[in-house]
């Protein structure tokens, strides 16, 4: 974290060589997904130190959470990483439930983990159309936003939010599913199906993307594994890393899916990975979607819920990697300290080592495989 | 020779993404993944679990629901909620009863997360479908939900 | 000064029947002068406003549908909104450069204008090394970018303005070269005299294999000399915000702009003319009509702003160093040897004449 006093040009002068200069990309830039300010040390076109200045949309969950009862605490949470926001719902609530020793239906089982599939996939896509604008490409940003349209709503009509969906609630899910959500499900499963060979078709393939993206931003397994990476930026640099696959959660063991993989490590290992995972999570929604049992959708809970004393851990995978969620309670209706463990602080620290050496374009790149979501990073 | 078929590949890349991109020009005229958002305002229908603004329906009688229990004012993280209440006496019975006076909700704290209505046990307040939230002065955001000189329906308990 | 269809004509003879040769010359010169500028910045809005309705196509949206009958006067709108916006500036600015930048870009890229045989004899400037001033010129462009980008005190404008220079001094050579290739059919550097050439069949047709090509070498190097995706390193907004421009406002930014799309122009015009046989019909479909030959003109010259602009909304950008790899390994070099094979073919006569 660099320190605000480090930024005074006088002090930052000082240290420069005579062809090296420095440069604030953010807080307001395109390429920073958000309020993510990187300072940048150039020589030319190339990259010489990359430092994110984080906290520009810290919010204090983590300390609102201490303020609020558990049920509560669900729907911050939905603000933190907002691409996958059900999935944050869900590890808060797996807590609370693991906490009770709540036996939650089948059905809700199921249920949490289609829809978590479908912020996934819904992520993805954002993602790529996102990737596809940082490299240059403006088009893919609204054919990757009409297939998230879909799966949109789908969740609008079921939970009656697009984006902050706060469905889950401890003990199950808030309103049993829509009428018209398997077969909506269905039917997306079956466009998405169609569509993501056209994305392959209109960048993955692309010459100019490859070149762009292979080779380019290596992180080796080690540094994975050292810099705590995870989700798909792991697993493009070889670490099996995948939370549903080693911890499963909810309906994830009763499914069989493949953990994406790739070892190269580059920025198109990490392209590819989540393309890959795109396929899978598909696999999974298609699995699970004609098996989703009868019963209740949640089971009642107190009005006030209090944790017994201790501490708890509960990991989810979300689109972007762990994401850990470690409560202490004494007791009481609040919990004493929620810590979030978010897998975007870890993938940010990433930046300045994989960055490093390449261009300004490189690092947009870099960046954009990385799906640093900021909210997410600063809490 | 694998520069010249680098540069065969390298083409043949570049037209199947514009082959894409092409197609989705040619079908262009079947319309847009866009709305015209203003102009359909007359066709475009929420779904009817969407999360608009908390409201308490009335019936023909101006009688609500609310028994005044606040299980919506604790349930609520932001303090978007809150009720002024009193206690009356009924006439018929003779009993003193807790009534609300106001229901006063703050749509520009409320974060749409569904808490207060999931407390509520005898569901006088629900969802509203209607997506234009925007007014020009924010005390415009603070609203009664209960409308002036309503009761509270028979039979209702908590 | 050769005008002569016949409104042209009777003004040309009017004007030096009222005053010397030296008045009317200059009088002449500046009418034109006005008309064309007149005529290409209302041409240029309406491809700005082309593109965004390109762009909308491809992209599954609308595109602009409000302002006039289904956002025909969008454009229109859109420069008077620039014409009366606030110019600001960068405090540490070198002012003189700033304020210079824009009409250097703009002034440059309407001088291209002055050379296009738009139909028989409706040619403002028809000069014996017509091309070679169109190369020449439409190099100069770049000399404002950089102006502009030094000038405004800001690195994001001044990294977007160095790789203008590079990439423009890189690919002005794949232009000459490509279109060097085909002066080896014609024979002159003269525009009258290359669609006069292509009576007997279009270059490309002419040429067949070395002058296609040359073709595709000239619209790829054309394409990075527009400074459009996926050459736009010099506004690259993901990287760059907005490059050169990012310190320029209003009507100072509305140049910028406007020069932008009239050097897609330019670049598709000269691509018409040498190629495509100009304002020439397909098999001489309307030779009778002397005037539907602009019609043949724009035409053509539109289909190419099309491709180019399908370019844009496809391909991710390159990075600057992949810039000139692209260049100086692979287009300068097959432009080379296609110089070879043209001389051959022109040598063994194997032109295709219809």
């Amino acid at each position: 974290m660099p320190l605000r006093k480090k930024m005074e040009p006088k002090t930052v002068n000082n240290n420069f060589k005579s062809e090296e200069y420095f440069i604030n990309m953010g807080p307001q830039h395109p390429a920073t997904h958000g309020v993510l300010r990187l300072l940048l040390t150039i020589d030319g076109e190339i990259i010489k130190k990359v430092e994110p200045d984080l906290g520009y949309i810290h919010r204090s969950i983590e300390k609102m959470c201490e303020r609020d009862s558990y049920q509560q605490i669900v729907h911050l949470t939905d603000r933190m990483d907002y691409l996958s926001s059900h999935i944050n719902n869900e590890a808060v609530c797996l807590t609370v439930e693991n906490a009770l020793q709540l036996e939650v239906p089948e059905r809700v089982k199921v249920i949490r983990t289609i829809i978590g599939e479908l912020t996934r996939i819904a992520s993805h896509c954002l993602w790529w159309g996102v990737m596809g604008m940082d490299v240059g490409a403006l088009t893919t940003y609204f054919y990757g936003f009409r297939d998230r349209e879909m799966i949109n709503d789908i969740f609008e009509e079921t939970c009656g939010a697009r984006l902050t969906m706060n469905y889950n609630i401890p003990g199950g899910v808030m309103y049993d599913i829509h009428p018209n959500f398997i077969q909506r499900t269905k039917d997306f499963v079956k466009h998405f199906k169609t569509k993501i060979p056209e994305y392959d078709r209109l960048l993955t393939g692309n010459v100019i993307f490859q070149k762009r993206m292979k080779g380019v931003g290596i992180l080796s397994k080690e540094d994975a594994i050292s810099f705590g990476a995870s989700g798909p930026v792991g697993r493009g640099s070889g670490y099996s890393c995948d939370v549903r696959k080693h911890h499963p959660y909810s309906a994830l063991d009763k499914v069989t899916f493949n953990e994406s993989l790739k070892t190269a490590g580059d920025s198109l290992a990490r392209y590819e990975v989540r393309i890959m995972e795109m396929w899978e999570s598909l696999s999974i929604i298609e699995q699970l979607i004609d098996n989703i049992p009868e019963g209740d959708y949640k089971v009642a809970t107190n009005a006030v819920i209090k944790l017994p004393k201790g501490e708890y851990y509960q990991k989810v995978e979300t689109a972007r990697g762990e994401l850990g969620v470690y409560m202490v309670s004494t007791g009481t209706k609040n919990p004493y300290r929620v810590k979030f463990r978010s897998p975007g602080l870890s993938n940010i620290s990433l930046l300045n080592h994989i960055a490093v050496g390449g261009k300004i374009g490189d690092l947009v790149a870099t960046m954009a495989t990385l799906d640093i979501v900021v909210p997410d990073i600063d809490r | 020779m694998s520069y010249f078929s680098n540069i065969y590949k390298g083409v043949k890349t570049l037209l199947t993404g514009m082959s894409v991109t092409g197609k989705v020009f040619l079908n262009s005229r079947k319309g847009s993944i866009t709305q015209q958002y203003p102009d359909n305002r007359e066709t475009l229908k929420m779904f009817d679990r969407f999360r608009g603004e908390v409201v308490m329906p009335h019936d023909e009688n101006n009688e609500h629901r609310c028994t005044g229990c606040q299980k919506c004012e604790i349930a609520c993280p932001n303090g978007s909620i809150e009720i002024i209440w009193d206690r009356k006496v009924n006439p018929e019975t003779g009993k003193k009863k807790k009534e609300i006076d106001q229901h006063i909700y703050h749509l520009g704290l409320c974060t749409m997360c569904g808490l207060c209505i999931e407390a509520c046990p005898t569901d006088a307040i629900v969802w509203a479908q209607n997506y234009e939230n925007s007014v020009f002065d924010r005390s415009h955001l603070t609203k009664v939900l209960n409308q002036p000189g309503s009761k509270l329906m028979d039979g209702v308990e908590d | 000064m050769n005008i002569s269809l016949s409104i042209t004509k009777t003004i040309h003879e009017w004007l030096f029947s009222i005053m010397s040769e030296t008045a009317a010359s200059i009088t002449e010169m500046i009418l034109i002068a006005t008309v064309y500028l007149a005529v290409f910045a209302v041409f240029g809005l309406y491809l700005v406003l082309l593109e965004r309705k390109v762009a909308a196509w491809f992209q599954l949206r609308l595109g602009p549908n409000r302002v006039g009958f289904k956002g025909l006067f969008q454009t229109m709108a859109d420069a008077l909104k620039l014409v009366s916006k606030e110019l600001t500036g960068t405090v540490k600015a070198d002012k003189f450069l700033y304020n210079l930048a824009p009409y250097f870009v703009i002034v440059s890229a309407l001088m291209a204008l002055a050379v296009f045989p738009f139909t028989q004899e409706f040619q403002a400037f028809d000069i014996n090394i017509g091309i070679f001033f169109l190369i020449a010129i439409s190099s100069i462009g770049v000399i404002g970018i950089l102006m502009g980008g030094w000038a405004s005190n800001n690195k994001f404008a001044l990294i977007g303005a160095m790789r203008s220079g590079v990439q423009t001094i890189s690919y002005e050579l794949s232009v000459g070269l490509s279109l060097l290739t085909m002066v080896l059919i014609t024979g002159s550097l003269q525009l009258s005299e290359i669609v006069e050439v292509q009576k007997s069949g279009w270059l490309i047709i002419q040429g067949h294999i070395p002058a296609i090509i040359a073709f595709m070498v000239y619209m790829i190097a054309g394409t990075a000399e527009t400074n459009r995706a996926p050459f736009d390193m010099v506004e690259a907004e993901s990287e760059l915000g907005a490059g050169f421009h990012t310190e320029y406002s209003g009507m100072k930014f509305a140049y910028f702009f406007l020069a932008e799309f009239i050097n897609m122009f330019i670049i598709a015009a000269i691509a018409t003319t040498i190629f495509f046989g100009a304002w020439l019909s397909p098999f001489g479909i309307t030779e009778s009509i002397p005037w539907l030959g602009v019609f043949w003109f724009l035409g053509k010259t539109l289909v190419i702003v099309f491709l180019m602009m399908w370019f844009r909304w496809t391909f991710p950008r390159l990075r600057v160093d992949q810039l000139l790899t692209l260049e100086w390994k692979y287009l300068l070099p097959i432009n080379l040897v296609n110089i070879v094979i043209m001389a051959f073919v022109v040598w063994q006569n194997l032109i295709i004449q219809l």
